[in-house]
């Protein structure tokens, strides 16, 4: 059950990430991811095939409200943060040619 | 007595009286941190200057009884992941390095119309991923009991500046732990309430169905004070539960007869530390004296609650840290080419190792081909998980348990190998994939000289129990100041 993450798997989970490891940084990773995967296979002892997914444990429903805006302009306050603005605006990197 | 050495209901009944001044609990306050933060680090950011014109906002809003609350004028230290309106949030990340939010959290909203006063921001581990408050961006937070070892984690900050005095009380966040471990490392109470009591709308979210703030104080008693500050539905937090009794205080009771307590014998064999055992077992006594009846009984499925968890906090924190791209908040790298290098290198240079770990792990058990096998497979464990948790509180009001396997590790110990950091999270995870209240009290000192704190883990909305009981216990063993926040004055 060693799980062996190859190099391949490590290149496409750091695109999901959008993470850029250094060749050091992905060696480790890739131990790490193995380790950790090693130990959570230890979830297939348990027979789950009966049992719901919980992903909340009251039983909400959907929380729905009336569409109005209750909060004023916080342009200015918002843009304060951002690293790169202009006239009200975030900066991005150019994205289409 | 120093202004410091009060509870908060104390301090705020002193300041009520008008025997002291807000002013006068802010600079003392601001005093201890002075002496004692180059020690024990347990802030990011110290705000002397607006803690001080709240003080006397707040001292006008008393005097003129406006403000008339059981912690009015109380300063309190606030975690780093916290949004506190137009102070510095940086979840202990360089990602927000500069971070200012636009709006106060609603738990902040709160205990500012309580009248207490922020005095800071405390230091944790990076987004609240870690145990032990070293993979802090800015440094780690030392136990004020003992600069070598660790205070605990994430809410390391929180729990040494309450232990050290450098704050009367304290707001951390769980979601595996991150009240009741450190709480127990640095010899403070903290709470971890029922999934949905108090709001996340500001708190800053790593695994967002496990998240919880929470308080942290030198007793029960503040503890449950502020839990009925804190707690109210918020309609800006989906999962926010209304509850029908909000009055935590009135649990505040010597009396534990006829309360059936467990304690899982999984819980009590190999890895546990023979003193944390021996101060739980004594625990435990004290309780039957008290006409408790305590019994050991078998907790189904121990040994499933760390990988389901690591599976499902991952995969949230993976979506929920999506939003740090260097465009809105925060840190930008300084070089790139086009954008998506920039997303990449912005998140590479400003997240840290453990942080990236998790996004990494979090991303594979969410990715196609894997889903199934690894993140709804940890859903259906929770469900079975919770299903123990259902059947034990058939037979029991609530669950004795250690907060923590040993006491505070040296510094640099724990992060050499995560698996086994990991390990440690035992007692505290599965009350978070459960949705249940935990409370961790100090219940003994080990032979080091480093605290041990015992966890009683309620059913879904008992923190009354809980409470009841913890604050009975605490009367056989009142609370025991940390050495390291004597100062010279």
């Amino acid at each position: 059950m060693a799980n062996i993450i190859s190099d391949e798997t490590i290149e496409y989970v750091g695109i999901l990430a959008k993470l850029e490891l250094s060749e050091d940084e992905k060696e480790k990773a890739k131990k790490d991811m193995a380790d950790m995967l090693d130990y959570i296979d230890q979830l297939n002892n348990l027979d789950t095939s009966d049992v719901e997914p919980m992903s909340h444990v009251f039983p909400v429903q959907n929380v729905f409200r009336e569409d109005v805006v209750t909060n004023g302009n916080q342009r200015e306050d918002l843009l304060a943060n951002a690293p790169s603005e202009h006239e009200g605006q975030f900066v991005v990197p150019k994205t289409v040619e | 007595m120093n202004i410091t050495d009060y509870t908060a209901v104390e301090l705020a009944r002193k300041i009520k009286a008008g025997e002291i001044k807000v002013i006068e609990a802010v600079d003392a306050v601001l005093e201890q941190i002075e002496a004692l933060e180059d020690s024990y680090h347990s802030y990011v950011t110290v705000d002397a200057e607006g803690a001080r014109k709240a003080a006397l906002e707040v001292q006008e809003k008393i005097d003129q009884g406006i403000l008339t609350g059981p912690l009015a004028g109380v300063p309190i230290a606030v975690k780093d992941n916290i949004c506190t309106s137009g102070l510095k949030t940086t979840c202990s990340s360089k990602i927000l390095y500069n971070f200012v939010p636009p709006y106060d959290a609603d738990v902040v909203d709160r205990l500012k119309a309580e009248g207490m006063v922020i005095v800071g921001k405390t230091n944790m581990d990076e987004f609240a991923m870690g145990s032990t408050t070293e993979t802090s961006a800015f440094g780690e937070t030392k136990n004020p009991w003992n600069p070598d070892h660790v205070p605990g984690g994430s809410s390391g900050g929180s729990c040494s500046a309450v232990a050290a005095q450098e704050a009367i009380c304290a707001l951390g966040s769980d979601t595996g732990g991150s009240i009741r471990q450190p709480s127990s490392f640095c010899g403070v109470t903290g709470i971890k309430p029922t999934y949905g009591t108090i709001s996340r709308y500001g708190l800053i979210a790593y695994g967002s169905s496990l998240d919880q703030i929470g308080p942290i104080a030198k007793d029960v008693t503040d503890c449950a004070v502020m839990l009925s500050v804190l707690a109210g539905h918020d309609p800006k937090d989906s999962t926010s539960v209304q509850r029908e009794d909000y009055d935590f205080a009135s649990a505040l009771v010597d009396d534990v007869k006829g309360m059936r307590i467990g304690m899982p014998r999984g819980y009590y064999g190999e890895g546990l530390d023979p003193e944390v055992k021996q101060a739980i077992f004594a625990a435990a006594e004290q309780l039957k004296a008290k006409g408790a009846v305590v019994e050991e009984f078998d907790l189904g499925l121990v040994d499933y609650a760390i990988p389901a968890y690591y599976v499902i906090a991952s995969a949230e924190a993976s979506s929920n840290l999506a939003r740090f791209d260097g465009v809105k908040y925060g840190y930008r790298t300084e070089e790139y080419e086009g954008l998506h290098n920039m997303y990449k290198k912005t998140r590479s240079e400003g997240f840290g190792p453990e942080v990236k770990r998790r996004i990494m792990l979090g991303s594979f058990v969410l990715s196609s081909g894997y889903y199934d096998a690894y993140y709804l497979k940890a859903l259906r464990t929770k469900a079975l998980i919770k299903k123990e948790f259902d059947k034990a509180f058939e037979r029991y009001d609530m669950i004795l348990a250690p907060a923590a396997p040993t006491t505070a590790p040296r510094l640099g110990e724990s992060l050499k190998n995560p698996l086994q950091m990991y390990l440690g999270d035992i007692y505290t995870i599965s009350v978070n994939l459960a949705g249940l209240p935990g409370i961790s009290v100090p219940c003994g000192v080990d032979s080091k000289g480093l605290p041990i704190g015992m966890q009683l883990i309620g059913d879904c909305f008992q923190e009354k129990k809980l409470i009841q009981a913890a604050y009975s216990f605490e009367q056989t063993r009142p609370y025991v100041k940390c050495p390291g926040a004597v100062i010279e004055r």
